[in-house]
């Protein structure tokens, strides 16, 4: 066994001096399907580099601590709370919001369609945050059941209480197969 | 966020020197902890190492012992989903399961899961005195709001609880964390990685300034039948536990062979005690002889005020989940009834 004996790693730290600051670094990332060659300062979450930086308004910003799932993207595929990521750590990476969701025609997606088509939201401000989840629901393919389409989703608070009509509309999606 | 500077290492070794190269240097892999701590001023680095693309620590590998080696970036979502570890390590992936989100599973890391830091309302608000955040500035949790205290190892200077579930199943499973630093590699059995307060609260690991996680390895399994992870919290998903309790028992015949009991919530780590484990060897599993165990592992439990009544639901959950674990009947994480 080796020596246990070291110096803690954790704890309170100080800021860094500011000269050692960095200026903005470069950061490629193709979002909604188009490559963007970006700065960003590495403090600037992914939520924020999103709505502040491109103006894509979609994504919300709910409690800014991955407890409501407001901010819920889709990082090559996969959910995540965009507010507790670090944008330059996701450098190379595709993200999909809720604006890069329907066709280049103009049709919905299916998930889309399925909260309108079921009622699935009241103020919609947790709305694009459930949908991206809901996709990458779909796409996890760990819920089935509706009782499992609830664990799954309790990532998304929705203040409203659409709970319900959420579920109903993923479940018509899961069943119907649609989604891509 | 205060403000600092930002390196992406390439290689363990260039991760191993950035880490080491100031004690106000952290390492940022899933985010999921870190960022959130950085956002309440409790967690200030000066340089922010993002080892997320270091090579080779994404994969779950066989290991020449039968058992399983977990890069420790691979996220709690690819290992509680994995076939291999559904299969053989079932506890595993059910206890990743029974916490957070869809969501944090996908980001938070396996390392990162382990070095996750408490949940402590105290701890958590930079307003206030925090042993942990700050040495020597005091407890108020000791007389304050306390309900998802410790009730087992705490001490005058803290008695906050790590809040994984992943490490409890682990605890359990006597998994090995591998760890690289500035003199080389070296393993430390998970029972002695997370620290007990003492009068160093500040230390939730035994892990060194230059040091990262680097894999998980699971000896060859033995408690893929006999098990279940039951975590009681105040709501039916996305919170801490109260109390859990990660049971397995390896059975020969009706009778155990051996038995692990690691309870999580309770403890500023996982929580187990050998003795009370090895009274269950070579007995049948039933009622009384859990109570007895229970006993034993609860000894000198002690609450604060909101937390006293984590003692009476710690009893019945080690008595339900040994039950359960006995029984063949894992605890479902989906259906939330406990049979």
């Amino acid at each position: 066994m080796a020596d246990l004996d070291l110096p803690a790693r954790q704890g309170f730290a100080p800021d860094a001096s500011p000269a050692a600051l960095p200026s903005e670094i470069p950061l490629t990332l193709t979002i909604n399907g188009e490559r963007r060659e970006l700065h960003v300062r590495p403090w600037t979450t992914l939520l924020d580099l999103l709505r502040e930086d491109l103006h894509l308004y979609g994504t919300k910003k709910g409690c800014d601590h991955g407890q409501c799932g407001a901010c819920t993207v889709l990082v090559n595929g996969q959910r995540i709370n965009s507010c507790l990521a670090l944008a330059v750590s996701k450098d190379g990476c595709e993200v999909t919001t809720v604006e890069g969701l329907a066709a280049s025609d103009g049709a919905l997606h299916p998930m889309q369609e399925a909260f309108i088509e079921h009622d699935a939201f009241q103020c919609g401000y947790c709305t694009p945050g459930q949908i991206c989840s809901a996709i990458g629901l779909v796409h996890e393919g760990h819920a089935r059941t509706p009782e499992e389409i609830r664990e799954q989703m309790s990532g998304n608070i929705c203040r409203c209480g659409a709970y319900t009509n959420i579920v109903d509309a993923i479940e018509d999606v899961l069943a119907k197969g649609t989604t891509k | 966020m205060n403000r600092f500077s930002y390196a992406r290492p390439g290689s363990v070794a260039d991760a191993v020197r950035e880490v080491g190269s100031g004690p106000a240097t952290k390492v940022l892999a899933g985010g999921t902890n870190l960022v959130d701590l950085m956002k309440y001023n409790v967690e200030r680095p000066a340089h922010l190492v993002d080892v997320t693309r270091l090579p080779g620590l994404r994969e779950i590998e066989e290991t020449g012992e039968g058992g399983l080696r977990i890069g420790a970036l691979v996220t709690n979502s690819a290992v509680a989903y994995d076939p291999r570890v559904q299969e053989r390590y079932p506890l595993l992936s059910s206890a990743i399961l029974a916490g957070a989100t869809a969501q944090l599973r996908n980001a938070a890391t396996t390392g990162g899961n382990l070095l996750q830091r408490t949940r402590c309302y105290y701890f958590y608000d930079a307003a206030t005195p925090c042993n942990k955040r700050e040495p020597g500035t005091g407890c108020p949790a000791k007389t304050g709001v306390n309900r998802i205290h410790a009730i087992l190892g705490t001490s005058e200077h803290c008695i906050a609880t790590h809040p994984s579930d992943m490490a409890v199943a682990m605890a359990a499973l006597e998994a090995v964390i591998h760890v690289s630093g500035l003199n080389g590699e070296r393993e430390i059995p998970i029972a002695e990685f997370h620290r007990l307060p003492g009068d160093t609260p500040e230390r939730d690991t035994n892990l060194g300034v230059d040091e990262v996680v680097t894999a998980v390895t699971l000896p060859a399994p033995r408690f893929a039948t006999n098990y279940t992870y039951l975590k009681l919290r105040d709501r039916l998903s996305y919170a801490f536990a109260l109390v859990s309790v990660a049971a397995a028992f390896d059975m020969e015949g009706g009778t155990v062979r051996e038995a692990r009991i690691a309870l999580g919530g309770v403890a500023h780590k996982p929580w187990r005690v050998l003795e009370a484990e090895a009274m269950l060897k070579g007995v049948v599993p039933e009622r009384g002889a859990f109570a007895m165990v229970t006993e034993r592992i609860l000894q000198g439990a002690q609450g604060y005020g909101g937390n006293s009544f984590k003692i009476e639901l710690a009893r019945l959950a080690i008595i339900r989940a040994l039950s359960q674990a006995a029984a063949g009947t894992p605890q479902s994480q989906t259906d939330k009834r406990i049979q």
